[in-house]
C-alpha cells in the first residue's frame, strides 16, 4: 500500500513546485530580455525615466524626432529649462497619450512638448517598435491601455507579463552584455531622454515627394490629440505642439495645416520647426548625422536653444541654474554628457580619418 | 483550439477544475459540456457533420439491439416449441434486417466523408469541372472511424448499444482525441469515460509528464524541423539532390516527432482527467521490417483496418470461393494466397485514402502493401541468401534491418510532402544524379531557414527521443520514474519545461501550427 504523505511533505512540495520553477524561469527571463546597451540602445530610454529625478519643468513626448533632436541638457546649459523626453522609436500618438498618462502619476510637468508627426501613422505597424515603446513601461493601466491600442496581430499580453515568451528565442544570440546586466543595472544610454548621435552625413539630395490619395489624419489620431490636450488642461500643464526639423520624411503642407487649425482652434502654440529651421540655425551640410532624417549633437544643440527660448520667454518656465535642488543632477548629467559628446566626437573623427 | 496555444491549456485547467470539484456523478457531463465547447470553436459547421454522425450512429446501433431482442424474445416467448430451423430463420432474418440498418448507416457516413473528403480527387482526376471548396470538420476521419467500429461491433454483437445518448455522444466527441485519434474502440473507452474519478496527484503528475514530452517532442522538434523542410519542398529546382535526402531525413524527424507528440498530449490530457486511451506507438523506429513497423506505428488505425477490413474480406466467404477458383483454374499458390493479397492491397489503398485526397496517398498505400506481400514471398529467398552468406541473426544484423527499414519508411515517406507522385519521384532519383552534396554539406544546409543551433537542437532532441524511447521498450519511462524520489521527477520535468519554454517554436518569428495528422 502506497504511504501517505505527510503534510509538512505535501507543503513542501508545493512550495518547490511554486518556488523553484518561478526563480529558474525567472533567472531565464532576465537572461533572455534584451538589454539595448552597446546596440539598438533606443530600447532602454521609456524605462530609463523611472531613474530620474522626476522634478522637470518640461516634458517632451514622441518618436525619433525628439529624442535625437533636442538636447535636454544644452537647454539647461543655456536657459536653465530642466526637460525629460520621453520618446520611443515610431511613438504613436496614443502611446505618446498613454506615456503622458504614466509620467504625470510621478511628476507635474508645466509645459508638455508634442512632436506631430505621429499624427500622420493610422495605425501601428511594428512589433519591435511597439515592444521598444512598452516593454520600457512599468505595469500601470496606462501600459494595459496602450499595449490594447497598438497591438499588431501577433502580440499577446501574456508575452508582455512573461517577456520569456517573446524572447525566448534569443538563447542563440545572447551576448556577455546579457548576462552582466541581467541582475546588474544597466548604465544610462540617454541624457534625460536625449540619445546622443555625432558625425556628419550630410543631406545631398532630398528624396522625391510622393503625393498621397489622403491627408487627413485618421479620427483615432484626431481624438488622442484631443486626449492629451485634455489631460494637459486636467494637470495644469501647458500643451506646445511641434514638428522637428528634417528633410524626410517629408511633412505636407496639408497635414502641417490640420495642426495649424487644431492649434488656432485650441489656443496652442505650433513650431513648424521645418519651416523654421533657416531661424533656428540648422545647416543641414553639418547638422544632420543621416542625411537630413535626424540632427546630430550639433543640430540637436541649436533645437534646444530656439525652445529653450521659447519656454523660457513665452511659457516663463523658471531658470533652475542656481536651484540646489536641481543644480546636482544636472551639473552631474552635464559634466557626463560633455564627456560623452567629446568621447563620441572623437570616435567618430578618428573613424573618419581612416 | 490548438494543442500548442495558451488558450488550450486553459481550457484544460478549467475543465480539470470543474471535473474534480463537481460531484462525481457529473463528471461525464463536464466532459460533454467541454467537447461541445472545443468542438464549437472550431466552427459550427463541422458540429453539424458531427452531430449527423453522432445520431445516425446512435439510432442504427439502438435499432439493431433491438431486432436482436425482438428475435431473442420472440424464440424465448413463443408458446410452441421453435425448432431449430425456425430459430436459424429468425437470427438470419434479424441479421438481414440488422444489415440493412448497418449498411445504411455505413453509407451516410462514409459517404459523407467521402463526399467531404475526396469529391475533388475524382472531380480533378476525372472531370473537366473545378474542386469543389469543402471545409473538413475537424477529426471527421477519426471519428466516423471510431463510430463506425461501434456501429459494426453492435452488429456483430460483440457490444451491447449505448442506450443514453449523451453519453454515447461523448464517446463520439472526446476532445482530446479528435484532432488525431487514437481511435478507440467503444468497449475499452466507454469503461473509463463514463467511471467515476477520485482525484489524485500520481494521476495528475503522470498525466503532466506525458503531456510536457509530447510538447517537448512537438514544438522543440517538430516545428523546427517544418521550417527546414517548407523551405526544401517551396522550389524543387534549388533543392534536389543532397537536398532531397536531407528533406527526407528531416520529414521523417519531423512527423514521428509531430504524431507522437500530439498523442502524447491527447493521452496525457484524457490521463489528467482518469481516461486510459489505448497506445498508438511502440518504437515504430526500432522495427525490423515494414510489417513490424506497422504494427508499431499509428497502431489503433492499423487494428482498426484489420478488424473491420482484413478480417471481412480474408474470410469472407465469396473471396474463398474465388481463391477456391483460382486454385483449381489458375495455380493452387495464387489461389491460396488470393484472400491474403487482396484483403491486404483493399486495406492498404484504403490506408492510403484515409490519410489523404491525393493519388500520392494511394500509391504510397499501395506501396507498402506490395512491399509487405513481397517481403512475406522472399522471405524463403532470404533465409536461403542469409545461410549462404553466414548471415546470423546478430545485433549488428538486428541494427542492420532497423536502419534498412527506417529508410524504406522515410523514402515511401516522400510521398506524403510532396506535391504529386511525378515531383516525388523527381526527387527520389534526383538524390543519385544530382551533384550538389558537396554545396550541400558545406553550408548549403544552412540556408533552408535552419541555423547551426537549429540543427543542434533537432540533434539533442532526436537523441533524447531515441535514449527515451530505448529506456522504455519493455516499459514506460514514466511507469520506471515513479519509484524515483519526487525531487528527480520535478526535477526533470522541470527541466523539461525549460527546454520548451526556451528552444520550443512559438512567439513572434514562429508560425504556430496544427499537427500533421490533423489534416488526415
Amino acid at each position: 500500500m502506497k504511504k501517505k504523505l505527510s503534510w509538512y511533505r505535501i507543503f513542501f512540495r508545493v512550495i518547490a513546485l511554486i518556488l523553484i520553477p518561478t526563480l529558474v524561469i525567472g533567472v531565464l527571463q532576465r537572461i533572455l530580455t534584451p538589454k539595448y546597451v552597446s546596440s539598438i540602445p533606443e530600447g532602454s530610454m521609456i524605462a530609463e525615466y523611472y531613474d530620474s529625478p522626476k522634478n522637470t519643468d518640461v516634458l517632451i513626448l514622441g518618436d525619433c524626432e525628439v529624442y535625437e533632436n533636442i538636447s535636454n541638457v544644452a537647454m539647461y546649459q543655456n536657459y536653465g529649462v530642466t526637460s525629460y523626453t520621453r520618446g520611443s522609436s515610431e511613438q504613436l500618438i496614443w502611446q505618446s497619450y498613454y506615456l503622458l498618462e504614466d509620467t504625470l502619476q510621478y511628476q507635474k510637468p508645466k509645459v508638455v512638448i508634442l512632436n506631430v508627426l505621429a499624427l500622420s501613422e493610422a495605425e501601428a505597424k511594428s512589433e519591435a517598435y511597439n515592444r521598444m515603446t512598452l516593454d520600457g513601461m512599468r505595469w500601470s493601466k496606462s501600459k494595459r491601455a496602450s499595449y490594447e491600442e497598438s497591438k499588431t496581430s501577433k502580440e499577446n499580453l501574456l508575452s508582455y507579463y512573461f517577456p520569456i515568451l517573446r524572447y525566448h528565442s534569443r538563447w542563440s544570440e545572447l551576448s556577455s552584455e546579457d548576462f552582466k546586466y541581467a541582475f546588474e543595472k544597466k548604465p544610462l544610454v540617454t541624457s534625460n531622454g536625449y540619445l546622443m548621435q555625432v558625425g556628419v552625413r550630410p543631406v545631398t539630395t532630398v528624396p522625391k515627394t510622393m503625393p498621397l490619395s489622403d491627408y487627413d489624419f485618421s479620427q483615432r489620431n484626431m481624438d488622442y490629440l484631443d486626449k492629451i490636450r485634455q489631460l494637459c488642461e486636467d494637470h495644469g500643464a501647458q500643451l506646445l505642439l511641434m514638428k522637428a526639423p528634417s528633410i524626410f520624411p517629408h511633412w505636407y503642407d496639408e497635414w502641417d495645416a490640420q495642426v495649424v487649425d487644431y492649434a488656432k482652434a485650441h489656443n496652442i502654440t505650433y513650431l513648424n520647426m521645418v519651416k523654421d529651421a533657416e531661424k533656428i540655425g540648422i545647416d543641414y551640410s553639418k547638422d544632420t548625422f543621416d542625411y537630413g532624417q535626424h540632427l546630430n549633437v550639433d543640430g540637436s544643440e541649436k533645437v534646444a536653444k530656439y525652445l529653450g527660448e521659447i519656454l523660457k520667454t513665452k511659457y516663463n518656465v523658471e531658470d533652475r541654474r542656481n536651484d540646489p535642488t536641481y543644480s546636482t543632477y544636472w551639473n552631474d548629467l552635464s559634466k557626463r554628457y560633455d564627456e560623452e559628446k567629446a568621447a563620441k566626437t572623437k570616435a567618430w573623427e578618428s573613424s573618419n580619418a581612416k | 483550439m490548438l494543442f500548442t496555444s495558451v488558450q488550450f491549456l486553459i481550457f484544460v485547467f478549467v475543465a480539470l477544475v470543474l471535473y474534480y470539484t463537481l460531484p462525481k456523478k457529473c463528471q461525464w457531463i463536464v466532459l460533454l459540456v467541454a467537447n461541445v465547447y472545443f468542438y464549437l470553436q472550431a466552427g459550427f459547421y463541422g458540429a453539424i457533420f458531427m452531430a449527423i454522425t453522432m445520431l445516425t450512429s446512435y439510432f442504427a446501433a439502438l435499432i439493431m439491439d433491438y431486432y436482436k431482442i425482438v428475435g431473442e424474445r420472440t424464440i424465448k416467448l413463443s408458446k410452441v416449441e421453435v425448432t431449430r430451423d425456425e430459430k436459424k430463420k429468425i437470427k438470419a432474418d434479424v441479421k438481414r434486417k440488422s444489415k440493412v440498418i448497418l449498411v445504411i448507416a455505413l453509407l451516410i457516413n462514409f459517404g459523407a466523408l467521402g463526399v467531404l473528403k475526396y469529391s475533388n480527387l475524382f472531380i480533378t482526376s476525372f472531370t473537366n469541372f473545378s474542386p469543389v471548396n469543402f471545409i473538413l470538420p475537424m477529426g471527421i476521419s477519426f471519428y466516423t472511424f471510431q463510430t463506425m467500429g461501434y456501429i459494426v461491433d453492435v452488429y456483430r454483437g460483440s457490444v451491447i448499444s449505448e442506450k443514453n445518448f449523451f453519453k454515447y455522444a461523448l464517446f463520439v466527441s472526446f476532445f482530446p482525441q479528435l484532432v488525431q485519434g487514437p481511435i478507440s474502440k467503444f468497449t475499452m473507452l466507454s469503461k473509463t469515460l463514463y467511471a467515476e474519478h477520485d482525484f489524485s496527484w500520481d494521476v495528475i503528475e503522470s498525466g503532466l509528464m506525458r503531456i510536457i514530452w509530447g510538447y517537448f517532442k512537438k514544438m522543440i522538434i517538430a516545428d523546427r524541423a517544418s521550417v527546414g523542410l517548407a523551405t526544401l519542398i517551396s522550389d524543387f529546382t534549388t533543392y534536389k539532390g543532397a537536398y532531397s535526402l536531407l528533406g527526407i531525413a528531416i520529414y521523417a524527424v519531423q512527423l514521428y516527432a509531430d504524431f507522437t507528440g500530439g498523442i502524447d498530449i491527447t493521452i496525457g490530457v484524457a490521463e489528467l482527467f482518469g481516461i486510459t486511451l489505448p497506445e498508438n506507438f511502440k518504437q515504430p523506429f526500432f522495427s525490423k521490417s515494414l510489417a513490424e513497423y506497422w504494427r508499431r506505428w499509428h497502431i489503433t488505425l492499423c487494428t482498426w483496418f484489420k478488424d473491420y477490413v482484413f478480417y471481412p474480406i480474408s474470410t469472407s466467404k465469396r473471396v474463398i470461393h474465388q481463391g477456391k477458383w483460382l486454385k483449381e483454374h489458375v495455380s493452387e499458390g495464387l489461389g491460396k494466397r488470393f484472400p491474403m493479397y487482396l484483403a491486404t492491397l483493399t486495406v492498404w489503398f484504403v490506408t492510403g485514402m484515409w490519410h489523404g485526397a491525393k493519388w500520392n496517398f494511394i500509391v504510397w498505400g499501395l506501396l507498402n502493401g506490395i512491399i509487405m506481400l513481397l517481403s512475406q514471398e522472399l522471405s524463403g529467398v532470404y533465409k536461403k541468401v542469409d545461410s549462404k552468406l553466414g548471415l546470423k541473426k546478430t545485433k549488428i544484423y538486428g541494427l542492420f534491418e532497423i536502419i534498412r527499414t527506417t529508410i524504406l519508411v522515410a523514402v515511401l515517406q516522400m510521398l506524403d510532402y510532396h506535391k504529386n507522385i511525378a515531383d516525388a519521384a523527381r526527387m527520389f532519383v534526383s538524390i543519385f544524379t544530382s551533384a550538389n552534396y558537396g554545396q550541400v554539406f558545406g553550408g548549403g544546409l544552412f540556408n533552408i531557414g535552419l541555423s547551426v543551433y537549429d540543427y543542434v537542437v533537432l540533434l539533442v532532441g532526436i537523441i533524447v527521443i531515441y535514449i527515451v524511447s530505448y529506456l522504455g521498450r519493455n516499459e514506460s519511462l514514466r511507469v520506471r520514474l515513479k519509484s524515483k524520489p519526487y525531487a528527480v521527477r520535478f526535477i526533470l520535468c522541470l527541466a523539461m519545461l525549460v527546454c520548451i519554454l526556451i528552444f520550443g517554436s512559438y512567439g513572434i518569428g514562429y508560425e504556430q501550427s496544427q499537427f500533421i495528422y490533423n489534416q488526415f
